[in-house]
């Protein structure tokens, strides 16, 4: 009789602690999505400073070549054309994404689906180990073998795009394989049997099949490795020469987005033009990370349709 | 009508442990063939020897002799992918890759070898029309064959098995994932291809070995209980054991 006269509306002890939970979610998401909207509207508003205060054009900064942002140029402005880093960034991103796939990939089919097990036990932990090396290690062995073996060979400094693309390779290599290797993983079974069952070789399964059906997840684990190079800073800055040139070779100093941020943060005062270029740099950074993440959430749509 | 499958003296063991005890079958042309039994007798791993499908297992040993016509398709020299080609093979959960019903169908022709477009537009729209799917994909060759219903992609299935031109079919229960309309079309279909293929059907479903079997085979862990004609093995079967299974007294 007493379940009787129980109120329905009376909360019970569940659902307090239902609400509670959901309280404590709630905060935890919108304490990210503010840092993300601070971080947006920090950059935002220094990098645009450049535009509005300083009264730069964004046409001289997008396509000038001079970086000289503390002597005033010819035209009566400083000069602060960022083409030549914007070009290094690119190069070095795209160079290191282009050698870097084909290992990734074929490192990913032998983990995965041609010898699994010796794969699965020695080499896995071997890229895992690789992605967890500090980027100012990479930097360090770049300098200090690289740089020396490409003056060797080549002549010159030995600072420049190729060296950078090199070390960006070895760093972007682990992130692309884990990824690859997770997409070749997620394609099913079936598939296999399937191939094989209907005469396929084993090359003509894995080739016509699961890297096809594996290709949306492979492109976005190539995205990712381009993110990571674009955004790369200490290794890069190590070996690129640190000269706001546009590059003339494969190995003439140059900078990069990042490598002129870390170098020049620390030698310009607030609120100044200098330093509010610095701004504007990283601006372009986050909105070509913005761009790869978009590409990324693309692809993946267009996968899951698929499947 | 002779015999396009023989085995004799099988046997087949996972590791240590013995699944298939020792029997010999043999497999009519141009015959629907049923193989029925109560899960893990060992009926789908038997159906596996006959395209070698079980070689992709790690540590399976396989005794006896299995022929394929005349040829014994384990000798040293064989080659298991044209012996794939010869006896097809469609799966219990439908596995169409995530690419258009044409270049599903295509598939198998492709691995063979270059086929010029309209030889292979004739042969893809012929294995569609036979697997009793082509109504329903002409106008959809170009979409994801993962998109189609259930029934539609086992069809597909059949359809891309059928454009190599195997002569032998095996099918590993392939309407237990369908609903019965889907199943119903896909006896139909069996039934017509019978004419022109040898078919071994793997099926949970005792009516369905009865409505489309010619021959139809026991098994009972990891033996064969007996292989009669289908006429006869529901009215009046040979063993105690088949009689009992067929009246639901276990299984």
């Amino acid at each position: 009789m007493d379940r009787m006269k129980q109120n329905l509306h009376q909360a019970s002890k569940a659902s307090y602690q239902d609400y509670f939970g959901k309280s404590i979610s709630l905060f935890c998401a919108s304490l990210v999505g503010m840092l993300v909207v601070a971080i947006l509207y920090f950059v935002m508003t220094r990098g645009l400073a450049t535009f509005t205060q300083n009264h730069i054009s964004l046409r001289s900064f997008l396509l000038g070549q001079t970086w000289n942002p503390t002597q005033i140029g010819a035209n009566g402005q400083p000069e602060v054309g960022a083409l030549p880093m914007i070009v290094t960034s690119l190069a070095v991103t795209l160079l290191a994404a282009l050698l870097a796939t084909p290992f990734a990939v074929g490192v990913a089919l032998f983990v995965t689906e041609i010898a699994p097990r010796r794969g699965g036990q020695l080499l896995q932990p071997m890229i895992e180990l690789l992605v967890g090396i500090p980027s100012v290690v990479y930097g360090f062995i770049g300098l200090s073998a690289l740089v020396p073996l490409m003056r060797h060979l080549f002549g010159g400094t030995g600072f420049g795009i190729l060296t950078g693309t090199l070390v960006l390779f070895v760093m972007v290599l682990p992130t692309i394989t884990s990824l690859a290797s997770d997409s070749l993983r997620a394609v099913p079974l079936d598939y296999h049997s399937a191939a094989l069952a209907l005469g396929a070789t084993r090359w003509q399964m894995l080739y016509k099949v699961v890297l096809r059906a594996a290709l949306p997840g492979i492109l976005t684990a190539v995205i990712f490795g381009m993110a990571r190079a674009f955004g790369e800073a200490l290794a890069v800055q190590m070996v690129i020469g640190n000269a706001v040139l546009m590059p003339k070779g494969w190995l003439t100093p140059t900078s990069t987005l990042t490598s002129q941020l870390t170098t020049g943060i620390g030698n310009t005062t607030l609120g100044t033009l200098p330093n509010n270029v610095l701004w504007s740099l990283a601006l372009i950074l986050l909105v070509m990370s913005l761009f790869f993440n978009s590409l990324v959430r693309f692809i993946g749509r267009r996968g899951r349709m698929q499947k | 009508m002779t015999a396009i499958m023989t085995s004799t003296d099988v046997h087949l063991a996972y590791g240590a442990k013995e699944a298939l005890h020792g029997f010999d079958l043999s497999f009519k042309q141009h015959e629907i063939s049923a193989l029925i039994g109560p899960s893990g007798c060992g009926k789908s791993t038997y159906l596996r020897c006959l395209n070698r499908m079980n070689d992709l297992l790690p540590d399976v040993t396989i005794t006896g002799t299995f022929k394929l016509g005349a040829q014994d398709i384990y000798a040293a020299k064989v080659d298991v992918v044209t012996l794939r080609q010869r006896v097809g093979m469609v799966f219990q959960q439908p596995n169409p890759f995530p690419f258009s019903v044409y270049e599903n169908v295509a598939f198998g022709l492709n691995v063979v070898g270059h086929y010029a477009k309209a030889d292979l537009d004739q042969r893809v729209e012929t294995s569609l029309k036979q697997a009793a799917v082509w109504d329903e994909v002409k106008d959809h060759l170009t979409e994801n064959a993962r998109t189609f219903s259930g029934g539609q992609q086992q069809r597909i299935c059949l359809a891309r098995v059928l454009a190599a031109q195997p002569e032998v079919i095996l099918l590993d229960e392939p309407t237990s994932a369908l609903d019965p309309i889907s199943s119903a079309k896909i006896e139909q279909t069996l039934l017509t291809l019978k004419a022109n293929y040898s078919i071994i059907i793997v099926t949970h479903n005792l009516q369905q070995a009865a409505r489309i079997s010619d021959q139809t085979a026991f098994f009972l862990n990891g033996q064969l209980v007996e292989n009669t004609p289908t006429q006869q093995i529901f009215i009046k079967p040979q063993q105690k054991t088949t009689s009992d299974y067929l009246n639901g007294k276990f299984g």
